[in-house]
């Protein structure tokens, strides 16, 4: 591409939410998602068309969303660690309703307060912080290219399936600053109609009297779900030059830990060890099928993650082969390339 | 006009709910206005009149009606709303939304009870009032959530009634819609019967509303 810029990772998720036609912002200041909030203020000086609300907490923010949504303007909320914890009371709502909520989470360490500008700790809250069991779309992007990217299809995902939509990334990717181009094939946005306006009289509830009508709109969704999932579910497979067909041994990560996971499989296969990166883009829908093509073939699963397995317990559900699990469990911390290449050399 | 009544006999929901109706009805306002719903006996009210509603969560239905409203200012929004969605845990929102004057208007329904659930001490159940979770007695002061909102808004309409005053009722809500067609935020707050968690029969409940009256001041503010 000819229009390569440097660029760090909230000016690559601001252009993506610019491109993606989100007018209204809500949220609340918390590291590492506050530039995304300052940014967007700066941007709805640029552009009359865009406005933004720094409300009162994340609580607030996620039903302004709601409420936005509902109007028919594209909006979104940004958050992340225990402001992700607060925004589930509205992440809840939209489950129940169907609403197309949009929420960019940079993951920092937990529990409590606990460090400010990376994890991957926060998965198993955005892909089921609700109480009951409603349904969400989990992205994880690994890079600039896919930050914007990703954050485009959860806008389009969210107004074309109706299921809250969330972008699952960290600090360390929103602050990394590196050589960044749009994608060679235009995106087109999804259009959002208003869910209530003056056309037509709607009565929308999130509460049942009875106990079968709420088991019916949940199995509906199940299936709206299932279907959605063919169409969107997303991963990557990588080995430098080694057939897949003949590779033995498996790691498996997402988010950055996924593209360090790819110079460890480099470093690997160079060294002649018969091993691929599988990375699940999304991680709700999760690639099951894909994961189990795979495990059919290989001996060694190596789970590599910045918390203490939520990502195995995801690869463990969704798995249908007996395959030996081992990884790197680092809770809040960064992952090296070294020790993942280290892990698979001194597994015998 | 309306479907059955869900609320409870003697419930003074649907008078409220009835006398916006016909307000936005006569204005020929109807089709324009979005009424957003708290949890608690408010929910019940998603299909009572031919209006769009929404249900929200407890405490919430004041954010999500500004969020709708930034979205769309052409519509006439209404925050429908219990006291304790109000004023303990929506609190923090409503005066927020109150300080920065966002024009949507908050329709509170005051009963002294969480009533949904029973009849549980709420932000305004008044002092010695007996509730299921004050079984001797309120040991406190009832929380004024109408002087809270004028002390962070000067612009704003704020006021309180009762729903054995119909005429003042529709005065107030003429004027809150008036607000909200300002660009001002609005609060109007209604004292509201609620045998079933009064445990009142009869002109009992009347005169427990009218004690209501002596410890809520009613008008303007």
């Amino acid at each position: 591409m000819s229009d390569k810029r440097f660029l760090n990772g909230y000016d690559v998720v601001l252009e993506a939410c610019e491109d993606a036609e989100a007018t209204q912002m809500f949220g609340y200041p918390i590291t590492p998602t506050t530039e995304i909030l300052s940014g967007w203020i700066n941007k709805s000086l640029q552009n009359k068309n865009l406005h933004c609300l720094q409300t009162e907490d994340e609580v607030a923010a996620g039903f302004a969303v709601c409420g936005a949504v509902m109007a028919g303007a594209k909006a979104f909320t940004a958050t992340a660690g225990p402001g992700t914890v607060l925004m589930q009371d509205a992440l809840s709502m939209a489950e129940g309703m169907r609403l197309p909520f949009v929420a960019l989470i940079g993951q920092r360490g937990g529990p409590s307060s606990g460090t400010v500008i990376y994890s991957q700790q926060e998965v198993n809250l955005s892909i089921h912080g609700g109480n009951g069991e409603g349904m969400r779309i989990v992205l994880s992007p690994s890079n600039l290219e896919e930050l914007y990217s990703l954050t485009r299809k959860v806008f389009n995902y969210a107004y074309k399936y109706r299921f809250p939509s969330i972008l699952l990334t960290d600090g360390y990717l929103l602050k990394t600053r590196q050589s960044f181009s749009l994608p060679e094939t235009k995106i087109e946005n999804q259009k959002l109609l208003a869910l209530v306006d003056e056309t037509s009289q709607k009565n929308i509830r999130n509460i049942y009297t009875l106990e079968k009508e709420l088991m019916s709109e949940l199995e509906k969704n199940k299936q709206d779900f299932e279907e959605m999932s063919k169409e969107i579910v997303e991963f990557e497979i990588y080995s430098s030059d080694v057939a897949i067909d003949d590779v033995g041994n498996l790691v498996i990560a997402h988010g950055i830990v996924g593209a360090v996971a790819k110079e460890a499989v480099d470093e690997l296969n160079k060294q002649n060890k018969k091993v691929a990166l599988f990375r699940p883009v999304s991680l709700s829908p999760f690639p099951k099928d894909e994961l189990n093509k795979l495990a059919q073939k290989i001996k060694n699963i190596f789970v590599c993650e910045s918390s203490l397995g939520q990502l195995r317990d995801l690869v463990k559900q969704n798995l249908e082969y007996e395959v030996k699990i081992s990884g790197i469990f680092k809770p809040a911390v960064g992952v090296e390339a070294e020790e993942i290449v280290d892990l698979v050399l001194s597994n015998k | 006009m309306s479907k059955d009544a869900k609320f409870c006999m003697g419930c003074g929901h649907p008078i409220i709910l009835q006398n916006l109706y016909k307000i936005l009805k006569n204005n020929n306002e109807d089709q324009k206005s979005v009424l957003g719903l708290d949890i608690g006996c408010s929910l019940l009210a998603w299909d009572f009149l031919q209006v769009n509603t929404f249900q929200t969560h407890h405490g919430r239905v004041t954010p999500t009606m500004v969020g709708f409203k930034r979205a769309k200012p052409e519509a006439l929004t209404f925050a429908y709303t219990g006291d304790g969605g109000a004023y303990s845990i929506g609190l923090q929102s409503l005066l927020w939304s109150a300080k920065r004057n966002d024009p949507v208007t908050v329709i509170v329904v005051n009963n002294s009870v969480y009533a949904m659930t029973g009849g549980q001490t709420a932000p305004t159940t008044m002092k010695n009032q007996i509730t299921l979770t004050s079984p001797v007695g309120n040991s406190e002061e009832p929380i004024d959530g109408l002087a809270l909102v004028r002390a962070v808004n000067k612009k704003a309409f704020v006021a309180r009634t009762a729903v054995n005053n119909p005429k003042q009722l529709q005065e107030y809500l003429q004027k809150a819609i008036e607000s909200q067609k300002e660009g001002n935020f609005a609060i109007v707050e209604v004292l509201s019967y609620c045998p079933t968690s009064w445990k009142t029969f009869g002109i009992g409940t009347n005169n427990f509303l009218e004690g209501l009256k002596n410890v809520f001041v009613m008008g303007e503010y």
